[in-house]
């Protein structure tokens, strides 16, 4: 299969709130940055332009009316993907394999700012039938599947609390992140119970900001500065039921991971990968998702942390951005923004957080409570992988 | 192809009496206007219509927005407009917004602004026989007084044909 | 190269002003069907597209969730595609980009829509098509858009309404042959002229209905449709084109972005004289007058010449060009994003000769599908051949 890179990378920065701005001109200053980094011109240059969105999240119906003119694409090939950023990435894989495109543009943004209730947002994803009635928190399955998790890998609270203490330590060292901070392991056991075993520091903020990637062809990519590899893309649902759900094992992310590295060619992943940025949207899930990924073995991703490999000079960094405990949530831009932070390690250019010697990065994002729906994407300095 | 479609409909009565869970979303937003139609309403506020130039294709863009969606630029070139227009086209709704009927048709129409070569927006109209509308009709704004205005489109209360006429 | 992709099966429920069926269970019974009607097992599906319009009609956020299990997507890649009204015909694209990329030799397609959710009226939700901070204060009405373009492109093109009036006739009585229409029936000109003005110059039976329904199809490369099936419909080319969100700045009697997404596939399977190289079409028919200014959108006649094509008959079923064979959105009735479907699937058992009481008497090879969306903004198109 055709090979697919990253030729350019545009990011707002995470903010948790953005009052000057209307969605419209934060995508803008995304899709800006991205065509600049690239230097592509999207009205002449670009085939498809892609955005991933949710409706409710912007508070319109049908979101694809407001997705052209701010990211260049007004009477062009433009869609909506409404699924994680990282699924749009793999949507544009897609489209520059079946030759649709040459040169794609991928979007999502967060302007979580505007809306008022966003709790409210989320239990209307709820099973309206089922579950909406009983009238719980949507935090609550994020609860229930930390408890069980805990459960089964035998993690403890504290464990889980060490991945904090690290991202939003990493977070001190990037200049796209709010949410940096010197904590100990107590100021987050110590913090208050929402969803237990869930404390206030476990969950990561929602915050706004837009990302836009641009994707092009290899014969396209070799002639740009620094083309990151797409080596390998995956993407799974498990069940929307919550009743016949695997709580304690994330299996979409076990299988997008699979689908991946079989695109990528990766057998070890652990040796093959030199950074991860996973979803970290609650403390345990990076420990969990690690795990899924088959980074290490189910039961040892606690033990890994403990003994620093996570760390920035670690054997393997995961999410040396801060992740979303210290970026903040992005809602569905998580996946974008990861990548984004994937390809500045690669090109080395991530300053102070940069990692030594990266040359293959791993991103994976999940969409979030009451989902199971995760994407995995493999990136590397050179291109990859099987047939 | 003779094949059972699936599928099972309700009648009225039956439908009365199907189980129902009912919900209500709390969905609310306060969207941030931004640069450009920050300005424009508080434009309407004054009494005033902006538009903006785009520096390169020389369009001037009402509604504002802040870059060209054609040439893919920021564009900051203010322009105040005059109030009047023509009608691109128009509707006689005998529907309210939740779709109820009305007696007193509603007037929606595009109007483009004069000196804006042909852009505009959607408003209503208003003082005029909905018989007499015709599309291409000169039109002009009338506004609510100042101290009612808000910085919205509503600030129009609607436009109604123009002295000179067609 | 892309590869090719075929369709090797179609289904689809009913379509109905009132479903008792849930959003999941629709999803699932039009999948069945088409599983059933290519021979395959959900175990024989690599990837599943879904199109579903917004949220707010089911009435759940991240419906494309909720979704997943009926659209039998149970720990499989799975993704939503969502351009608005557009977005049955877009599924098509969808489905194809899967298998064309080399990526997965199969796929499901589902389209689902269950208006009858949102109460007291889908028009509730509607409202938020509209720009939230210089539109929605007006009170718009969705009719408003139909009603402000229609009468446009008549007054542009001097069009009478009894012209457009004819689409009405037509999908409504082609649709008392489809087993699955909601609102087949046998009107007059005059029946559409004197039906209830709802926003002039739109009338009652101008619009097709709001309705709950689900359609489906099967699509495989080439090394698979040929295993499972002698008769293969091939998807020849597909396209999609969003004009700018500033609806009032742009001349709405002419689908400039209907042209462009109908340009993509007419290259990818070499037509270059639509009139001549295609043999019957199934144009998005959510107004009467919209085939129409889909018609010239798809080249298939020129600017304001599809009101005379439609009066002389060309268009009907046993015309030169039929156009909605199926009964169309006005007939079948109007699921969304179903509707798209449903459209991809007429294709398909037409161009298969499996369309019964629809089957339009002559040598078919090459047909086309098209839907339409957003605010009047969005065109979608697909090409399928025999």
């Amino acid at each position: 299969m055709e090979k697919v890179a990253i030729i350019g990378v545009g990011f707002t920065g995470a903010r948790p709130d953005s009052p000057e701005l209307s969605y419209k001109e934060l995508m803008y200053e995304a899709a800006v940055k991205a065509y600049e980094d690239s230097n592509v011109d999207p009205r002449k240059e670009i085939g498809s332009f892609i955005g991933a969105s949710e409706d409710f999240w912007d508070g319109v119906s049908i979101f694809d009316e407001y997705l052209p003119d701010q990211i260049g694409g007004a009477l062009r090939p433009v869609c909506s993907i409404c699924n994680e950023g990282l699924h749009a990435l793999a949507t544009g894989v897609m489209h520059i394999r079946a030759g649709i495109a040459d040169i794609v543009a991928v979007e999502a943004h967060s302007k979580v700012s505007d809306v008022v209730n966003p709790e409210g947002i989320m239990h209307f994803a709820l099973d309206p039938i089922l579950d909406r009635t009983l009238d719980y928190n949507a935090h609550v399955m994020a609860g229930l599947e930390m408890n069980r998790y805990l459960h089964e890998a035998c993690v403890t609270k504290e464990e889980c609390a060490e991945v904090v203490v690290k991202n939003r330590a990493n977070a001190l060292l990037n200049p796209y992140a709010p949410y940096g901070a010197k904590l100990c392991i107590d100021d987050v056991l110590d913090s208050t119970p929402t969803y237990e075993p869930l404390s206030e520091l476990d969950t990561s903020n929602l915050v706004d900001g837009a990302c836009v990637i641009v994707l092009a062809s290899e014969k396209v990519a070799r002639n740009k500065r620094a083309p990151v590899w797409i080596n390998g893309v995956g993407w799974c649902n498990d069940t929307p039921n919550v009743g016949l759900r695997d709580w304690g094992y994330p299996r979409y992310v076990r299988l997008a991971a699979e689908q991946a590295y079989a695109d990528a060619g990766i057998t070890n992943p652990y040796d093959e990968i030199d950074i991860a940025e996973v979803d970290d949207s609650y403390s345990y899930k990076e420990l969990q998702h690690l795990e899924a990924l088959r980074l290490v073995d189910t039961g040892e991703a606690a033990g890994f942390l403990c003994e620093g490999a996570f760390d920035i000079n670690g054997e393997l960094p995961v999410n040396a951005s801060g992740g979303s405990l210290g970026m903040g949530n992005l809602l569905d831009t998580n996946g974008l923004v990861k990548t984004f932070e994937a390809v500045e390690q690669l090109r080395g250019m991530a300053g102070q957080r940069q990692v030594k010697e990266a040359e293959s990065a791993l991103v994976q994002s999940w969409r979030g409570v009451p989902t199971t729906s995760g994407a995995v994407m493999i990136l590397g300095n050179e291109p990859s992988g099987g047939d | 192809m003779s094949k059972e479609y699936p599928g099972n409909p309700l009648n009225s009565k039956d439908f009365k009496k199907a189980l129902k869970t009912k919900y209500v979303p709390t969905a609310e937003y306060a969207w941030s206007a931004g640069h450009a139609i920050n300005r424009f309403l508080t434009g309407l506020k004054e009494g005033r219509i902006l538009g903006i130039k785009c520096r390169s294709c020389e369009r001037i863009l009402v509604p504002p927005r802040a870059f060209c969606e054609e040439c893919f630029i920021s564009v900051d070139e203010w322009v105040e407009l005059k109030d009047t227009g023509t009608v691109n086209t128009f509707a006689i709704s005998y529907l309210d917004t939740m779709a109820n009927r009305i007696k007193k048709p509603l007037l929606p129409a595009v109007i483009e602004i004069d000196g804006a070569g042909g852009n505009g927006f959607l408003h209503m109209l208003g003082e005029v026989d909905p018989k007499k509308i015709k599309i291409g009709m000169k039109v002009k704004a009338v506004w609510k007084p100042a101290k009612d205005r808000k910085g919205d489109i509503t600030d129009i209360k609607y436009f109604k044909p123009a002295r000179g006429g067609v | 190269m892309p590869r090719r992709v075929a369709m090797i099966g179609a289904g689809m429920t009913k379509f109905m002003r009132r479903a008792n069926d849930t959003p999941k269970e629709m999803a699932f019974e039009a999948s069945k069907m088409a599983l059933d009607a290519a021979g395959l097992e959900l175990k024989d599906i690599e990837s599943v597209a879904l199109g579903t319009a917004p949220d707010a009609f089911d009435g759940v956020h991240m419906k494309g969730e909720y979704l997943s299990d009926g659209a039998g997507s149970f720990l499989k890649p799975y993704t939503r595609s969502f351009v608005g009204g557009g977005t049955g015909v877009f599924t098509g694209a969808h489905g194809w980009w899967h298998i064309a990329s080399g990526m997965f030799d199969t796929c499901l397609v589902v389209g689902e829509e269950k208006m009858s959710s949102a109460h007291p009226h889908p028009q509730g939700a509607f409202l938020t098509i509209f720009d939230n901070l210089i539109e929605r204060n007006l009170g718009p009405n969705l009719v408003w858009i139909f009603a402000l373009e229609m009468n446009r492109y008549m007054t542009k093109h001097n069009i009478k309404k009894e012209d457009i009036a004819r689409v009405s006739v037509k999908n409504k009585g082609n649709a008392l042959d489809h087993p699955c229409a909601q609102l087949g029936m046998k009107i007059t000109v005059d029946d559409v002229l004197n039906s209830e003005t709802l926003a002039w110059p739109v009338q009652r039976l101008d619009i097709s209905p709001t309705s709950d329904g689900a359609a489906a199809f099967v699509l495989a490369s080439e090394e698979v449709a040929k295993r499972v099936t002698d008769d293969p419909i091939w998807i020849e080319g597909v396209g999609w084109n969003v004009d700018t969100t500033i609806w009032t700045n742009r001349d709405l009697y002419y689908p400039k972005y209907v042209e462009y997404a109908a340009r993509m596939p007419y290259k990818m399977a070499g037509i270059h004289n639509p009139p001549k190289d295609i043999d019957f079409a199934e144009p998005y028919d959510p107004f009467d007058y919209k085939e129409l200014h889909h018609m010239e959108g798809l080249q298939l006649c020129r600017k304001g010449e599809a009101p005379i094509l439609t009066r002389e008959g060309v268009t009907a079923r046993d015309g030169d060009l039929p156009t909605c064979p199926s009964g169309g959105a006005l007939g079948v009735g109007n699921p969304i994003a179903a509707t798209g479907v449903m459209k991809l699937c007429e294709l398909y058992w037409q161009l298969r000769g499996e369309a019964g009481k629809r089957q339009i008497p002559k040598d078919l090879r090459t047909g086309v599908a098209q839907a339409w969306g957003d605010l009047m903004q969005v065109g979608t198109v697909v090409v399928m051949r025999r």
